[in-house]
């Protein structure tokens, strides 16, 4: 054998993507570019109206165009598909992939049609003829909560999905008895109250690929293969099997290349369950592809939560007491999580603060609208928003610098593990030196000048600064109805080669990389000998799926478990091989020897080609190196950071431009630090985005406007300036590896920072808060009056 | 049905095609050059970005029949066999990407930023890439990759 290169290590490392050399050339395949022997296409008719019952649907010229196969309307569609599950323990009306009677958002879904070619399905789709009785709609939720115009479930009075829920100080955790008096004390003892209605608005998540799905129904072996655009093929395995009465052994989901998902691909959607019950009716491959207009009304938006939040302080700045009443808007229907999103925006009220006494509550609201569901950070944004903004208000309000007021509150890096008033335990942290290294890398001080130096030139300039802390790294099962865990098997074939699979089941993540960049260190083998296998049914066992930025924390430690278990193995066989005792051994450089004699060991290859002819069976082994691991984490990871921002607005025209972005961020250690850095980015330009150019609106009568990127802003190149990184490191304690996910860290602290430098650079018109998006038209107002 | 004849990544093909046939569904469905994405159906987002005549394009923005008689480049043909582009070199070397459905689009009009200007200022670059977008990278990895391929590269 050749002397074997010496192989650096690779965790920590800026590796370049794997994933990138099919990506770059344009060979990825994703789910559109799939095409199946006798294939059909699926066009779905949907609403144009946002309440109304369904009189009747006449597909007389629709069954009639050549080249059409079937068409099915909701009736014909409800005798073969069951009801849509949720995945959360809410009540939730009765939900069909296809509306049956009545619709209750534009663009749900009335008839499909299946057609031989994508262009006469959507022909024939155009042709359906639908006699419907407008009902009153409702798009306001704090209207809907009169239950007036538009009742829009039978069994929900007053329109409430999640009737008020109560957490933090003194709710019992059966949340049925509220003991208000530690809350009322802090209110009674505070010097200075500030209180806020804030918006954090609706957003269309926008991945790049719109949805896709081909399902394959086989009646000869009764099995259904569907490959879809989606986060999380095994929990798509299991609701596509549950809905077509088949087992999860007889489905095989397969996630493909996924272009972004952002938390909208974790639902799964009626499409899909048409798609595949129609395949399996009909025996034949069929294809369904989202149009970007379909998107926009059809997969799940985020956000769209109401916050009222009262904030009790001293004179010098310690804050006593918060109360936080939210109402969510999840639209018309609840999907997989919806339900869900808003509980984990009562859980994050702490914030990164020592408050004595908080007090929350919850109402969820149907409206005409499309259902809301997981978006990018998923409810931690817009706690984080509402608190931050809370802060800075108050900062104002007693003229104290907001770095300092949020130093006087922190939680203190010795009271970590730290119980919050909301029922989350905080992992680890140390959030003074996050504002610390923020403040030293954006010259707060210099800032400070160059702003007011600005001002005295008439120039409408601002700072604004936000502290945040995620949850991440989800989570034990007790707090996930899908499982909390993650799964992964690791494989030595017999040519030394390895190949893993993971549960994680990633779109523009990068696993693929960094956990090939894991197990080569933990084997000493090259990164090429590596394979990762992801997001298909059929060749991973086991998994949840991506979201929640739980890959690296929860699936990143079952294949480093995994692998642990199989080196554990092998090291057994090289041991016999070698006639060396295993702990006395070394995986490194290609070759398992005594530690400090390299030349005394064998190859990986020569090990394990021995592993699957073991003559002789060392005592006690099976051969074969193949070994599986679960991975339960006992609690969420929490990482944190801080943000700064500069902003100027124009004073003619009220627009605001973003001049700096300064971000630390502290998400425990890193594997790949470079693909870290991309994850921040993305984040912070969709929390930029928020924050300054987007929007969901509807009309009153729930007629979608921004149903297009022409009226839908997605922000652009030039909307940023160069994003100043940097970061502190806080192991967690939760995970071996130390790592607590970053995924959604970008959107957390970018848009209050935002805003509150956009409220700073106005602070001379006496504005207090402005709600997202910051559209020039609203600036503009404030600067030359009218209204605010 | 009309007869095109375009000649894409240097290759002459001849087909029937219905009038209304997208350019970028002719060479998706037809040819299977699946590279190309189509990401909406307004032409802002430019995932579906070739070069037509050596010009960027978006490609569901022109019927098929438009381009007949045309060279179109897509995605697969920027390569040289195995040596990349360099737009592509740099879009891997700079972390350009992450879940890559932009990317070729974002690639082919970076293609024709650099021929008009091979050594664009970052606001340039930024401007130049207004007609793309990226929902995954905020576009500064894209940035420094266009600056890599262009040789400007500055480290920050």
């Amino acid at each position: 054998m050749a002397a074997s290169p010496v192989l650096p290590k690779l965790v920590g490392q800026r590796v370049k993507r794997r994933e990138d050399p099919r990506l770059i050339r344009g060979l990825g395949t994703y789910v559109d570019d799939i095409k199946l022997v006798g294939m059909q296409h699926a066009a779905f008719k949907r609403s144009d109206l946002a309440h109304a019952r369904i009189l009747s649907v006449d597909v007389s010229e629709a069954e009639s165009r050549p080249g059409v196969e079937a068409v099915f309307t909701g009736a014909q569609i409800a005798e073969f598909v069951a009801p849509m599950p949720i995945g959360t323990p809410f009540p939730s009306p009765d939900h069909r992939a296809v509306a049956v009677d009545t619709v209750r958002y534009v663009g749900e879904p009335v008839a499909v049609v299946v057609a031989n070619d994508r262009y006469v399905a959507r022909d024939a789709a155009d042709t359906i003829v639908i006699d419907y009785e407008p009902l009153p709609a409702v798009v306001d939720p704090e209207q809907a909560m009169t239950g007036q115009p538009a009742q829009i479930h039978a069994d929900f009075e007053n329109n409430l999905a999640v009737a008020l829920v109560p957490s933090g100080t003194g709710v019992s955790a059966d949340l049925q008895t509220v003991d208000d008096t530690a809350v009322d004390k802090a209110f009674a003892d505070a010097d200075v109250v500030v209180s806020q209605r804030m918006y954090n608005q609706r957003l269309a998540p926008t991945a790049m690929e719109p949805r896709g799905v081909v399902a394959h129904y086989e009646p000869g072996k009764d099995t259904m293969t569907i490959w879809s655009s989606t986060q999380n093929p095994h929990i798509l395995r299991s609701f596509i099997a549950a809905l077509n009465g088949m087992g999860q052994d007889q489905v095989r989901a397969i996630a493909p290349e996924v272009g972004g998902g952002f938390g909208a691909k974790i639902n799964i959607y009626g499409e899909e369950y048409v798609v595949a019950g129609l395949s399996k009716r009909l025996g034949v491959p069929l294809k369904w592809a989202e149009d970007r207009s379909e998107a926009f009304l059809a997969t799940t938006h985020g956000r769209d939560i109401i916050g009222y939040l009262d904030l009790a302080a001293t004179s010098d700045g310690k804050v006593l007491g918060m109360k936080l009443r939210l109402i969510a808007d999840i639209g018309a229907y609840n999907m997989l999580l919806t339900a869900a999103i808003p509980t984990l925006t009562m859980m994050m009220a702490n914030a990164t603060y020592d408050i004595p006494a908080i007090r929350t509550t919850l109402t969820e609201v149907f409206t005409n609208k499309t259902p809301t569901d997981a978006y990018r950070g998923a409810g931690r944004p817009e706690a984080t928003y509402f608190v931050e903004r809370g802060m800075d208000m108050l900062a104002r309000e007693l003229g104290m610098d907001p770095g300092d007021l949020r130093r006087k509150n922190f939680i203190q890096p010795d009271q970590f593990p730290y119980a919050t008033q909301m029922g989350a335990v905080y992992d680890s942290g140390d959030y003074e030196k996050a504002l610390d290294l923020g403040l030293k890398n954006a010259g707060w001080e210099e800032l400070k000048q160059q702003r007011d130096a600005a001002r005295a030139e008439g120039r409408l300039v601002g700072i604004g600064l936000a502290m945040y802390v995620e949850v991440c790294g989800l989570g034990p099962s007790s707090s996930l109805p899908t499982g909390g865990w993650e799964h992964s098997q690791v494989t030595i074939e017999r040519d030394g080669r390895i190949s893993a699979t993971t549960g994680a089941s990633p779109h523009g993540q990068g696993n693929e990389t960094t956990f090939g960049q894991m197990l080569a260190d933990q084997f000493g083998v090259p990164l090429e000998h590596v394979t990762i296998h992801h997001g298909d049914t059929g060749v991973v066992k086991q998994g949840i799926g991506t979201f929640g930025s739980r890959s690296q924390a929860v699936a990143g430690t079952a294949l480093h478990l995994a692998g642990g278990k199989v080196k554990e193995k092998m090291a057994k066989f090289a041991a016999a091989l070698i006639e060396a005792h295993e702990d006395d051994l070394v995986f490194e450089n290609g070759r398992i020897s005594v530690k400090g004699v390299p030349d005394s060991g064998k190859t990986f290859a020569e090990v394990a080609g021995y592993a699957y002819v073991p003559v002789p069976l060392p005592e006690g082994l099976t051969p074969g190196l193949s070994e599986e691991a679960f991975f339960e984490p006992a609690n969420n990871t929490y990482p944190f950071g801080c943000h700064i921002s500069l902003l100027e607005i124009d004073r003619d025209t009220g627009e605001p431009t973003l001049l700096r972005l300064v971000a630390v961020d502290d998400a425990g250690n890193l594997i790949n630090p470079l693909i870290v850095e991309g994850q921040i980015h993305g984040g912070l330009a969709q929390g930029i985005g928020q924050a300054m150019v987007e929007e969901v609106r509807f009309s009153e009568d729930g007629q979608p406007l921004t149903a297009s990127f022409m009226d839908y802003a997605i922000p652009r190149a030039a909307d940023f300036p160069r994003f100043e990184l940097d970061n502190t490191v806080t192991p967690t304690p939760v995970n071996p590896l130390g790592a607590k996910g970053v995924g959604e860290a970008g959107t957390l602290g970018s848009t209050p920072c935002i805003v509150s430098a956009a409220v700073d650079a106005l602070s001379e018109f006496g504005v207090k808060h402005i709600d997202m998006m910051l559209r020039p038209e609203k600036l503009w107002h404030i600067i030359h009056g009218g209204h605010s | 049905m009309a007869q095109v004849t375009i000649a894409v990544n240097g290759k002459k093909r001849t087909a029937e095609v219905e009038p209304r046939l997208l350019l970028v569904h002719f060479l998706r469905e037809q040819l299977n050059l699946t590279g190309t994405h189509v990401g909406c159906d307004t032409s802002q987002c430019g995932a579906c970005t070739v070069l037509v005549d050596g010009r960027s394009a978006k490609s569901c923005t022109l019927f098929a029949v438009q381009a007949d008689g045309s060279e179109v480049t897509t995605i697969e043909g920027l390569a040289d066999g195995d040596q990349l582009h360099p737009l592509q070199d740099g879009f891997w070397e700079e972390h350009g990407l992450q879940c890559g459905y932009c990317t070729p689009g974002m690639i082919m009009s970076a293609v024709n930023l650099l021929n008009d200007n091979p050594s664009p200022s970052e606001a340039e670059i930024r401007h130049g890439l207004d007609g793309n977008f990226c929902r995954c990278t905020g576009y500064q990895h894209i940035v420094n990759a266009v600056q890599h391929a262009a040789g400007t590269a500055s480290k920050e």
